[in-house]
């Protein structure tokens, strides 16, 4: 059967974002300009992300229901389009600084860009693995860009190999979920005995592992550190807000379309939510690389969504109707999540200097006197990750609290705010070292570190979203909040 | 809209456009940015005494309420009023700023535009906890103010600054992260955020619409919200951070902590433990109570052995808050309304306390008792406010910290003489501490040759010190002024957590307790009454 033109419409951001994607690797041959490519890709990046408007103004399922246009895909579209089209302006100097090649690392960050695209709007596993697999398959290259570094080769290993692993895993478990319920569709699982089907739980189960470690949920965590430490810091920036968002947000359309789904996995949220906080900030609290300290806090914010999925179960268990303000929670929680990571993996990124040499605590010593606005930036982002006020981070924190609190999680929400103080001490720490200790004589006798015109664009961009949506969430609380997020 | 315009959002956000001016200027322009964070501040002091007026003498409830939409889902409002209690915690926060910014006018010297900004930032953040209606709004506010406090001692304190500054803010998250769990508990029982909209929902019988709290769930609420407050106050055993943080924060973070930061807790139990949970208030008290006395004596004997100054100055203030605490917990309208007034006085003399202590380390450099001496000699107008200050912070007669501890027992006495027993002994052990730390300073022959030539008060210096000595000494003789509003505010906590107890005559002055002291036929009537509800 041919597609319709609405079902093209229905999915026109992916398309554009892999068209350009194929432009890029097309063009590469004949043009030599560097700009040319940024400029294509941010071209790139924005025309998907503006056709996701004109995907959700043509709602409705496409493709016989393999893909849903609906708010839930426009937000999460709009959020990796964003973030795909801010990495593109913090990676130009950074490429050109480590001098690698510009027009692969931008097609493959598109076609990247689309695979999410495809996950947020998945409604049919297939489809979604087909997203994963694009998603992934890219984010493998892109972690081994510097192929001189070895660090980035074994990230990229690493990544690769614990990956493939994970995708089979999630594969299989499609397997099983078809053999139990006869579909593949998400919204053809209704039926009342797939509540009993002990196959289907086994798959599920089994997609969740998959999923699990897309998001670096515990105990599947453990590629995390070394990935987001071994890859090119705007690839690592990419990873903590992009990828992440896309597998929370097709985990979320599970709970949201099939009961069954929701029947068993309360435990399972329980649990994982409780061992990813600790392992993410306990890990931590003993990191004294930036890098590797800012991706032990992404498990550690894992772990924080995962108790609104915890609480989203519950509610959904004890056959409550009211799930839709956990489900806010989730997304507004990614999206001040997204900016914050953006923005602090920019400025350590940009402050690395040449071969990343620079990202060890002891370098940021001192930062305020050397760099004000940077470190007034990077501070925004870290009390927006610890949840202080004005920043949207602590609305983030309390709807999940807020989440968790409702569905009478009163132990998980405990242990959340138990995470919250050992966390509130490794963000204070860099905020100490970069306002309250001297920085060296050397560093202070170097020139500081030029923010190129791009890069601070990324900076104001990630911080007056952080204080806009830290003191005026209303907006888009109202949009995530309505009842018909998920189109049928 | 309601009446009363927009006072009190000035108030709030006044000190954020001073910080903006601050941060428009150049970073070495000191001059200037001293003069402007000190007109902001000093103007922000004005527009709050334009408050008083709008308070009636006798009438309970808020005024000046100020009610706004701020967030749809969940419903949360932007809802400010004020009252008796908040209304002179509110005039002592912008009272105290000006004075600190004097204060650090010449011993701030390095990034001075930071710590001016972050000075009327925490302003801000304080001003708003204690004008803020709503729970969701009093908390954003409670977590606006740590970020400005650990910044001023991280930065412009002394040796073991960063140290002082993480230990403060993971204490103080460490309660109010509860809190906000036991807030989103009531906002999930009650479906609002709204303070009087709650408070109305708990005192209303379940017939009624109203709520009522299983008593374990109450009290597990109620621990939820203490914990925050007692670790701010702070209350024994919780009390470690404040001698770290007060030693190592610089003059001005000193005096608004001790001053104003402190009050955030003990305003805490007022304004929510105590109407919003009063059966497990009531359950509570004995072990509260038992808690305060032991801080009360543990804080002075503890300050009596410092060898430093101002971790001195510091353990007396966890005496003096235990007062404030026994008074509250003591459920009397005159020990609560003596707890206001300490939490008043404390604010002042503590102060100026630690504003001399570090005038002291201006000119030496050391906080070490040891090492000073006889300085009566080199400095009589600095040793003759040290002896004003002391004599108030111990409770002399005529001078504030009197007020405040006299009618704290008074009130406590005539409902557990036996705690008011053990809480009078800190008032005769801050006697001895103070007096011998001051004889050990100032007086006796001069054992450092540094301290010989030590210059005298300076004209700024006395300046600030004259102000401080005048309002102590108004505090202390004119009390009515403060107590005539405080009154009615105190005597409605009582209602509210006691309802049955009949309204017992508010005392506007201090002088009428000691009448109704001396009638015997008063004090008869008081144990009857007792003897009645026990």
């Amino acid at each position: 059967m041919l597609p319709r033109t609405i079902d093209i419409y229905r999915v026109l951001p992916e398309l554009v974002w892999c068209g350009f994607g194929v432009l890029a690797v097309l063009m590469q041959p004949f043009v030599r300009s560097r700009n040319f490519f940024t400029f294509l890709a941010l071209i790139g990046t924005l025309a998907g992300t503006a056709a996701s408007i004109s995907a959700a103004m043509r709602a409705g399922p496409g493709f016989d229901g393999l893909v849903q246009s609906d708010s839930f895909s426009f937000f999460f579209r709009l959020l990796v389009g964003t973030v795909a089209f801010l990495v593109v302006l913090a990676a130009g100097p950074y490429l050109e600084r480590e001098r690698l090649p510009f027009a692969e690392f931008y097609a493959l960050l598109l076609f990247a860009t689309a695979g999410m695209g495809v996950l947020a709007s998945a409604q049919e596993l297939l489809t979604g693995f087909i997203g994963l697999e694009m998603s992934s398959i890219s984010s493998y290259i892109l972690a081994g860009y510097r192929r001189d570094s070895l660090k980035s080769t074994e990230s990229a290993m690493k990544y690769f190999l614990l990956g493939s692993f994970a995708t089979a895993f999630f594969l299989y478990g499609i397997a099983l979920v078809y053999g139990s319920s006869g579909t593949t569709m998400l919204t053809k699982m209704g039926s009342e005995e797939l509540f009993h089907s002990k196959l289907f739980e086994l798959g599920l189960a089994m997609i969740l592992v998959g999923l699990g470690f897309k998001v670096a949920a515990a105990p599947f965590q453990v590629w995390t550190p070394d990935v987001y430490e071994g890859a090119p810091t705007p690839v690592t920036a990419l990873f903590s807000a992009g990828p992440k968002a896309a597998a929370f947000a097709l985990l979320l359309r599970i709970f949201a379309t099939v009961p069954a789904a929701t029947h068993f996995w309360f435990w399972a949220f329980w649990g994982l939510a409780a061992l990813t906080m600790f392992a993410g900030n306990l890990g931590a609290l003993v990191q004294t690389n930036v890098k590797r300290l800012l991706a032990y806090s992404s498990i550690a914010h894992a772990g924080y969504i995962l108790v609104a999925f915890a609480a989203v179960t519950s509610m959904a268990r004890d056959g409550s109707a009211e799930a839709a303000p956990a489900y806010a929670a989730v997304l507004f929680y990614l999206l001040s999540y997204a900016l914050v990571k953006l923005g602090a993996f920019t400025i350590v990124s940009q402050l690395g200097g040449t071969g990343e040499k620079n990202l060890s605590l002891d370098d940021y010593a001192g930062l305020s006197q050397r760099q004000p606005f940077v470190a007034a930036a990077l501070s925004v982002y870290l009390l927006s990750l610890l949840g202080l006020p004005v920043t949207a981070g602590f609305f983030g924190k309390f709807y999940i609290f807020k989440a968790a609190v409702k569905s009478h999680l009163l132990w998980l929400a405990v242990l959340m705010a138990v995470n919250s103080i050992i966390g509130a001490y490794y963000y204070l720490r860099v905020i100490v070292v970069m306002y309250m200790r001297e920085s060296s004589a050397e560093v202070k006798a170097a020139a500081p570190v030029g923010f190129p015109l791009t890069v601070n664009f990324v900076l104001a961009f990630t911080v007056v979203g952080t204080l806009y949506f830290g003191l005026f969430p209303n907006r888009v609380l109202n949009f995530i909040l309505q009842p018909a997020l998920f189109g049928r | 809209m309601l009446p009363g315009g927009h006072l009190l959002s000035v108030l709030i956000f006044f000190p954020a456009v001073g910080a903006l001016a601050l941060l428009l200027l150049r970073g070495d322009d000191h001059k200037y940015i001293r003069i402007i964070a000190l007109i902001v501040s000093l103007a922000e002091f004005l527009f709050s005494l334009l408050m008083i007026r709008a308070v009636p003498v006798g009438r309970t409830g808020y005024h000046l309420e100020e009610y706004a939409r701020w967030i749809d889902q969940p419903p949360i409002h932007y809802h400010l009023g004020v009252d008796g209690i908040s209304l002179f915690l509110v005039i002592l926060t912008t009272f105290l700023t000006p004075i600190s910014i004097l204060a650090s006018w010449k011993s701030i010297e390095h990034r001075v535009k930071e710590f001016f900004v972050m000075l009327l930032v925490l302003e801000l953040g304080v001003v708003g906890v204690f004008l803020s209606l709503d729970l969701f709004l009093f908390f954003f506010f409670w977590e606006v103010m740590l970020i400005p406090m650990a910044f001023l001692i991280g930065i412009w304190g002394h040796e073991r600054r960063v140290y002082a500054a993480v230990k403060f803010v993971l204490y103080t998250m460490a309660g109010s992260i509860l809190m906000l769990v036991g807030i989103i508990w009531l906002y999930n029982a009650t479906g609002t955020f709204d303070l009087p909209t709650v408070e109305a929902l708990l005192h209303t019988p379940l017939s009624q619409g109203g709520l009522e709290l299983a008593p374990r769930t109450e009290m597990l609420l109620f621990l939820a919200f203490f914990l925050a407050f007692a670790i701010k106050v702070p209350l024994f055993p919780l009390h470690t951070w404040l001698p770290d943080a007060h030693v190592e924060a610089p003059t001005a973070g000193s005096v608004m902590l001790a001053g104003v930061l402190l009050k955030m807790g003990t305003y805490g139990m007022m304004r929510f433990s105590l109407p919003l949970f009063p059966e497990a208030s009531r359950r509570a008290a004995r072990w509260v109570a038992a808690l305060a006395i032991i801080g009360i004596i543990y804080g002075a004997l503890v300050a009596m052995v410092q060898p430093n100054l101002k971790k001195l100055v510091a353990y007396s203030s966890v005496s003096h808050l235990g007062f404030v605490v026994l008074g509250i917990f003591a459920f009397h309208n005159i020990s609560m309304q003596g707890a206001v007034y300490q939490m008043l006085a404390h604010g002042i003399s503590t102060g100026t306390l630690f504003l001399l202590v570090g005038m002291l380390h201006d000119r030496r450099h050391t906080f070490e008792i040891n090492e000073y001496g006889g300085l009566a000699t080199p400095m009589p107008k600095l040793a003759a406010f040290f002896l004003f200050v002391a004599l108030s912070s111990l409770g002399l007669p005529m001078l504030n910290g009197f007020v405040g501890e006299y009618l704290v027992l008074l009130g406590t006495y005539q409902r557990h003489w036996g705690w008011a027993s053990w809480a009078a002994l800190g008032v005769i052990l801050s006697a001895c501490y103070l007096l011998w730390s001051y004889q050990r300073v100032f007086f006796g022959e001069i054992t450092r040759e540094k301290n010989r030539t030590l210059p005298d008060v300076s004209a700024r210096e006395k300046w600030i010190l004259a102000t401080m000595a005048i309002v102590t000494l108004w505090m202390g003789m004119g009390s009515t002024f403060i107590t005539a509003r405080t009154a009615a505010a105190a005597q409605s906590v009582i209602e509210e957590v006691e309802p049955q107890r009949p309204y017992e005559a508010a005392t506007p002055a201090s002088a009428a307790p000691l009448a109704k002291l001396d009638s015997p036929g008063a004090a008869k009537a008081i144990s009857s009454e007792r003897l009645g509800i026990r």
